[in-house]
């Protein structure tokens, strides 16, 4: 009937769809040195796939939730007697461990967590493709509302209340995002490599960045074409998909800090 | 009509006092110097001003549509955030390319617009924030100890052109430094703090009041010297009461 009907342009969409969120916020979690609470906001997702086939609800809606609450919870306890880097080892290992346990519970179903862990873009709907391309929506509206103050905030907290910005305010504007963005992502590459597809594009994007804004979309790029190149190689060579993605951004990244090291200083 | 007016305030930092009872106020046009030891709640008192920190009791009161520039104590910018000073400029609020260079210039900073902010040397990058500071053609600048880390003719020669920025625009200057013996000497007032307001007035009477004095009277003969000769005589209307030696070496 339409295009959409053929699984490999649903893919194409999707990674594209999640891609494309990911790449600006990726940058964000650079800047703000996040990346271990983006890696463990995803892995704690797992629990909210637990959930939602538990419960009957759509996973989406559960990973979503999951995911925010783990990001509240450790904005909220970070600085009470612990580190962040050990709250936040503490809370995502032990909402996988939780999460995987509670998986083997659901009855009747024997689902395939490795669809979880590591994506099924192959196997993307219609309906999949609407819930993608409306979270990374979300996110893109988001991140280009906030945008000024998000730099300021990232910038320097005082800085920020100076000009009448709530820092708190932004960091959860970026919490939201990085929630919604593990949500949209979970079907694509899987809980365990949504924070290469924040990071790496952001980190492969950095030499040769001057602003903010470029080192944004040069990011996008990055991640665009990892995605639709990872897609390709992995119907061409028969590899896991999500894992192909990251692959290719990884050599991305590689060849981008091979090239600044030869032109360079 | 004063730019800020904090009466009877008291502030607190993650839960315990740091400031009580001040009580505090500048003038369009003036020139505030707030000096005190390490741990004395001079930043604090700071946050409190540009509303980073609410008072626990007590108000503060900025006036109608105060503009305030702010020049923070240091300004880590993460290496992986590529800035330029152009770009930086028009943080939060979009500027325009010519309003852009004439505050990089009154700051004495022109040539520097399209550098990386992360390869501009101390001085480089004080006088850049100095010109963000000035963009909104503020009634009232705020300077954190914004000469940390510049040498001595390095930060007088910042000092100097915030005097000459003063005189041509007209606005009220509030300051934190160590380095008193230069900043006192620009000052029209300077406020001595340690927990709460020790003393205050114009440099000569607050350089030789016994609570300043007290505070930093020894230990720090180098900066102070200068003030010792000069002014060798005491005022007996001071606030009254001693202070602690060890909060000198309070961190």
């Amino acid at each position: 009937m339409s295009f959409l009907d053929d699984f490999l342009v649903r893919a194409a969409l999707a990674g594209l769809g999640v891609a494309l969120a990911a790449a600006p916020l990726g940058c964000f979690v650079v800047w703000r040195r996040m990346a271990y609470f983006g890696d463990a906001t995803a892995h704690a997702s797992i629990l909210g796939v637990a959930l939602a086939l538990a419960l009957d609800l759509p996973v989406f809606g559960g990973v979503l939730l999951v995911a925010l609450l783990m990001a509240v919870t450790v904005s909220a306890v970070t600085g009470r007697g612990y580190g962040m880097d050990t709250m936040l080892g503490v809370m995502a290992h032990s909402a996988l461990a939780f999460g995987l346990v509670a998986v083997s519970f659901v009855p009747g179903v024997r689902i395939d967590l490795m669809a979880y862990l590591f994506g099924d873009i192959l196997a993307v709907s219609k309906y999949d493709l609407m819930v993608i391309w409306g979270g990374s929506a979300m996110v893109l509206g988001l991140l280009w509302w906030r945008w000024n103050a998000l730099l300021t905030a990232t910038l320097n907290p005082d800085l920020a209340y100076a000009a009448g910005i709530d820092p708190r305010r932004e960091q959860l504007v970026l919490t939201l995002a990085l929630a919604l963005v593990v949500a949209v992502a979970i079907k694509v590459v899987g809980v365990l490599l949504i924070a290469a597809m924040l990071i790496i594009p952001a980190a492969t994007a950095r030499p040769f960045a001057s602003t903010p804004e470029r080192m944004t979309l040069a990011a996008g790029a990055v991640g665009g074409v990892s995605a639709l190149g990872g897609l390709q190689i992995s119907f061409s060579a028969d590899l896991p998909t999500g894992p192909a993605i990251v692959c290719l951004a990884a050599v991305l990244f590689v060849l981008s800090n091979l090239g600044k090291a030869l032109i360079g200083r | 009509m004063s730019l800020i007016e904090i009466r009877q305030a008291a502030f607190r930092h993650s839960g315990s006092p740091v400031l009580t009872n001040v009580d505090f106020r500048i003038d369009s046009g003036e020139i505030v110097t707030v000096v005190g030891p390490n741990g004395s709640g001079k930043s604090t008192l700071l946050r409190g001003i540009i509303g980073a920190l609410s008072p626990s009791q007590g108000s503060v009161v900025r006036a109608e549509g105060l503009r305030i520039g702010y020049v923070p104590q240091k300004l880590h910018i993460d290496p992986t955030l590529p800035m330029t000073v152009r770009r930086f400029l028009s943080l939060p609020e979009k500027v325009a390319d010519d309003v852009a260079e004439q505050a990089l210039e009154r700051a004495g900073a022109g040539k520097l617009i399209d550098r990386q902010m992360a390869g501009l040397s101390g001085g480089q990058f004080q006088r850049v924030l100095l010109a963000r500071a000035l963009l909104s053609d503020p009634q009232l600048l705020i300077l954190d100890e914004a000469t940390q880390g510049l040498d001595q003719p390095g930060s007088a020669a910042f000092y100097r052109q915030i005097e000459d920025l003063r005189r041509s625009m007209g606005c009220a200057v509030l300051m934190v430094s160590h380095e008193l013996h230069v900043v006192m000497a620009a000052s029209d007032r300077v406020i001595c703090l340690n927990g709460h307001i020790c003393c205050e007035g114009a440099p000569e009477h607050v350089a030789s009041a016994p609570e300043y004095r007290a505070l930093f009277g020894s230990g720090t003969q180098g900066a102070l010297a200068l003030y010792r000769h000069e002014h060798n005589h005491t005022h007996g209307d001071g606030c009254g009461h001693e202070h602690d030696r060890q909060t000198e070496a309070a961190p």
